[in-house]
């Protein structure tokens, strides 16, 4: 009755492009902003920053990269973990190397570096596709983050192999370090995770995003139609990359503090992300978001009833959590190969029609 | 001189894992040929049977801990040790069961869907037998001994010494691991040439929709595939499990099985077994010569970098059919 386009009229080209087509969406859009940026800010304290929404939009961004590399474009990649830590380490380096340099240039740097290194591992994507790719792919997971364990310049040869970030701010406000404010942690990584998300849904509308989504369906017949597979290949590892070295200096720098490589960026966020996107939705930027929401939250509710509430062992509240993971991942392989997301969808769909369903 | 003798026992100790990385990789291999999954839950499966093994071998009640915790009672084992053939026969069975679970379950629904998401249903897979596997019999590090001869072979020992003045050291239990993955390969092939089910399982390796209409039932396939992979993996489990105690690691060399697919090509059984011994001689021999230049460590990548390159040049792998894409 109310959510539909009627009513809505376009009376110019910018206008009819817009991301939003339905008010009601656009509106909901400006209110969960406004929820985000003006009020959860001086809500949040230490744990509900730590446990629940400082993950929950470092994982965003890196889900994001991911989606736009394995939703977008079809390329699988398990080697997440690895970006993650190119960005993680980068940009300790930066920031060690250059202390006069703003910290949000560091992870932007530390972003494009990771791009870089994205493309160097995404050269057998011309040549192999599918889970040859995906195995492909775990080279860079695991060489990644044996070179960061291994080469003691790039943890400035701490005794202890770890790499701890040093107090930065923006803007005279605390952003790294251990005696960051939560708000400040969550309105950069905010800053970050939306700047992206915006950055992905209009890259993935554009021509550009056509040719990656051509490139999935069907690539020899996008090849054909006069893709350049090549530039929509490497393109698609490049900005997944750029996203996921945000996500892994966001991670490094704002949410642990210090890491450890083998630790922090094993092979399990590899699928960790993956999971993310499965469940969220592929080729969804709202699915990216929801998925990441659930993966964070999943875990931190189950550890509260079972831990918390009915005073469980913590390792089994761990076993019973990899158990419902991996039954989650299967059911939604079956019963919705397209994610939360796609129940969204759904849902608009038959609101658009409510109450005449025909 | 030493030098050389040492590099040529560093292989033949490289080899001997190969031989191990090649029967995981098998049990990968007659999964994909017959179904067309590529089953990442396979190096899992060699954890969980393993796991199952001990678990069943040294008395320990199923899901003790989670017992303990529900009911506030203090179970610890049996107080018994199985023998182990019956362990071993009840491992097997439990193996059958999976398949026949895991084909009911989850496969049965998603015939027909494009090969990457049945790729991540395994993953899935993986992470739940993961859990429950840890569930089931607890996660800390077992000792697995079933009588397996193990320890430095002395024969190996004193008949290298004689010949060029080197002891070789040689585990006996690599020894009997590659005796037995060599019987393992003659019986499946001969199973696989000779015997209608094998005749069966070519044929839809072939051509699923070929065997469909001369009457083969893929689903029935399916769980006899599985049913192999499973019983390969327990195998497998024995053998990684008696070397380096059954713990959640087992699963991430298991993983390296891939790289060796990768190498030996996706559909051919000599190529698991080629591709595990020249990862497995390759990862020991990069490390012991170029190893202490770089960082030492580097079996951990060795494998997967060397994949990557050769995929390069060789998308097929070493002895794959070639790819060909129609549209």
């Amino acid at each position: 009755m109310f959510y539909r386009e009627v009513g809505e009229f376009k009376t110019s080209y910018p206008q009819d492009s817009e991301s939003f087509a339905i008010g009601l969406d656009k509106y909901g859009y400006y209110f969960i902003l406004i929820i985000a940026f003006g009020i959860i800010p001086f809500l949040v304290n230490d744990y509900w920053a730590n446990a629940v929404f400082v993950p929950f939009l470092v994982w965003a961004v890196a889900s994001l990269g991911l989606n736009i590399l394995t939703g977008h474009c079809g390329q699988i990649s398990l080697g997440t973990g690895g970006f993650m830590a190119v960005g993680a380490y980068s940009c300790y380096k930066l920031m060690t190397s250059f202390p006069d340099l703003n910290i949000i240039f560091c992870i932007i740097i530390s972003g494009v570096i990771t791009a870089a290194v994205g493309i160097l591992f995404g050269i057998p994507s011309l040549r192999i596709k599918g889970f040859y790719l995906a195995v492909a792919t775990l080279a860079s997971q695991f060489f990644l983050v044996w070179l960061f364990n291994r080469v003691p310049w790039f943890y400035n040869y701490s005794a202890s192999g770890q790499i701890s970030t040093p107090e930065r701010s923006v803007f005279g406000v605390l952003v790294t370090g251990p005696n960051v404010q939560p708000w400040a942690q969550y309105l950069i990584c905010l800053l970050f995770a939306f700047g992206l998300a915006w950055g992905a849904r209009n890259l993935t509308r554009g021509s550009l995003g056509r040719s990656w989504m051509a490139t999935r369906d069907m690539d020899i017949a996008a090849e054909i139609i006069g893709v350049n597979l090549l530039k929509a290949k490497l393109s698609a590892f490049a900005i997944s990359s750029f996203y996921i070295g945000i996500a892994g200096a966001l991670f490094f720098s704002v949410y642990l503090g210090a890491v450890e490589a083998t630790e922090a960026f094993g092979i399990n966020q590899s699928f960790l992300v993956l999971f993310m996107i499965i469940i969220g939705g592929l080729g969804s930027i709202l699915g990216s978001f929801i998925g990441a929401a659930f993966m964070v939250l999943f875990p931190v509710l189950l550890k509260n009833i079972l831990v918390g509430w009915w005073q469980w062992d913590a390792a089994i509240a761990t076993h019973l959590e990899f158990i419902s993971v991996g039954i989650l991942i299967i059911v939604f392989l079956i019963f919705e190969p397209h994610g939360l997301a796609q129940l969204w969808r759904l849902l608009k769909q038959k609101l658009r029609l409510w109450p005449y369903p025909h | 001189m030493q030098t050389l003798l040492f590099a040529l026992e560093v292989s033949l100790n490289g080899f001997m894992t190969g031989i191990l990385y090649s029967l995981v990789a098998l049990g990968f291999v007659l999964i994909f040929k017959a179904s067309g999954v590529f089953n990442y839950a396979q190096g899992v499966m060699v954890l969980f049977a393993a796991l199952t093994l001990v678990g069943l071998q040294q008395g320990i009640v199923p899901f003790e801990h989670l017992i303990n915790n529900l009911f506030g009672t203090s179970i610890h084992g049996f107080g018994w040790n199985m023998p182990t053939l019956l362990a071993l026969l009840l491992t097997l069975l439990t193996m059958l069961l999976l398949a026949w679970l895991v084909e009911k379950l989850i496969l049965k629904h998603l015939v027909n869907q494009n090969p990457v998401i049945l790729f991540m249903a395994t993953i899935g897979l993986a992470y739940f037998l993961e859990g429950f596997g840890d569930l089931m019999w607890g996660a800390d590090v077992k000792k697995l001994d079933i009588g397996v001869p193990m320890g430095i072979s002395d024969t190996v020992e004193s008949t290298t010494y004689d010949w060029f003045g080197y002891g070789f050291f040689i585990d006996r239990l690599d020894i009997t691991a590659s005796i037995v993955a060599a019987l393992l390969v003659i019986g499946l092939t001969i199973f696989s040439q000779y015997s209608k089910t094998g005749r069966a399982l070519r044929a839809v390796a072939d051509d699923h929709q070929a065997a469909l209409s001369v009457g083969i039932s893929l689903r029935q396939i399916w769980v006899i595939v599985w049913s192999i992979a499973g019983l390969v993996a327990l195998i497998a489990g024995i053998f990684w499990g008696s070397k380096s105690g059954v713990q959640f690691s087992l699963s991430l060399v298991a993983l390296k099985a891939l790289p060796v697919l990768m190498l030996g090509g996706l559909t051919s059984i000599p190529g698991a077994i080629v591709g595990g011994l020249l990862i497995g001689v390759g990862e020991k021999l990069f490390d012991f010569l170029v190893g202490p230049m770089i960082g030492g460590a580097t079996e951990n990548w060795f494998a997967y970098v060397v994949a990557l390159v050769f995929l390069l040049f060789r998308p097929q792998g070493l002895f794959g059919e070639k790819i060909i894409e129609r549209v």
